[in-house]
């Protein structure tokens, strides 16, 4: 494939990459949430790019309808808007860059070097087999996840629900107030 | 558009998403690292499934990656929101309590 379709390829990983550069970077960390979004978007375009029409809907709708916004909520609600402390310095830079560096030359040699047995890709839609290998061969993991997720929601509220009955904690929060 | 154009796109989005969590004192960038990394591994396991393969086992697995990076965010922004009603703040080096 040549053409168009390689310059929107090449597009999509460069918003991909580009974004998780200013995620990691940007020292305000409402920038870097925005900046989350657009590098969720280019892993939707590189899914097209791997014949992954659901997943690419998938998270379009789950990441960044979701996950995003639960981060952006979670960004305003864990910052004290009268003193504005949203960006902060981190730590570690110069070891952290060095160790992610090697690591990005090893993995990308590693990958360049290998000799894959390639099959002649196919572009075809896959939803319904998804669906289908939903209900049949992974219907176990499928129906683990569903009660994994029903875990997840009850103890994220237990968790985020204020506690009442206990003195202190009523103390605590009227001087909070 | 090769394998190998993808897994280097992934190698890039991995380490970003690893840099972030080694450097970043806030807990919810830590989380938005940790959510880069797991999309770096979903999309290796999508190109290795689209160009080694004629299963579709590599995008079934992304499926569960992706609703378990929703249940993770969600008990772990929750835990968050109670670290940050106990302590003030979200910055992990503060949240130490346990430590002997």
């Amino acid at each position: 494939m040549n053409g168009p379709s390689d310059f929107i390829f090449y597009a999509a990983a460069a918003l991909t990459v580009g974004s998780a550069i200013l995620v990691a970077t940007l020292p305000n960390i409402i920038y870097a949430a925005v900046a989350l979004l657009f590098a969720f978007a280019g892993v939707a375009g590189l899914y097209v790019f791997l014949s992954a029409d659901f997943l690419a809907a998938t998270q379009v709708l789950v990441y960044v309808g979701g996950i995003l916004v639960l981060i952006l909520f979670a960004v305003f609600l864990s910052n004290r808007l009268a003193d504005v402390k949203i960006s902060n310095p981190g730590h570690f830079h110069l070891p952290a860059a060095a160790v992610c560096l090697v690591l990005f030359g090893v993995l990308s040699y590693t990958a360049v070097s290998t000799p894959f047995a390639v099959k002649t890709a196919v572009y075809l839609p896959t939803t319904a087999d998804i669906g289908e290998m939903l209900m049949t061969r992974y219907l176990l993991p499928f129906e683990v996840a569903s009660v994994l997720l029903l875990a997840a929601l009850i103890g994220a509220a237990l968790l985020s629900r204020p506690e009442r009955g206990t003195p202190e904690k009523a103390d605590m929060e009227e001087g909070r107030g | 558009m090769t394998l190998d154009k993808f897994l280097v796109v992934a190698a890039a989005l991995f380490c970003c998403g690893l840099y972030t969590v080694m450097t970043r004192r806030n807990a919810v960038a830590v989380l938005m690292g940790v959510e880069l990394i797991l999309n770096a591994a979903n999309i290796n396991f999508v190109a290795f499934s689209h160009f080694l393969s004629r299963v579709m086992g590599g995008q079934i697995f992304a499926v569960f990656v992706i609703v378990l990076a929703a249940a993770e965010a969600a008990v772990a922004l929750a835990i968050f929101l109670r670290l940050f009603a106990t302590t003030g703040t979200v910055e992990v080096d503060t949240a130490d309590q346990l430590k002997g």
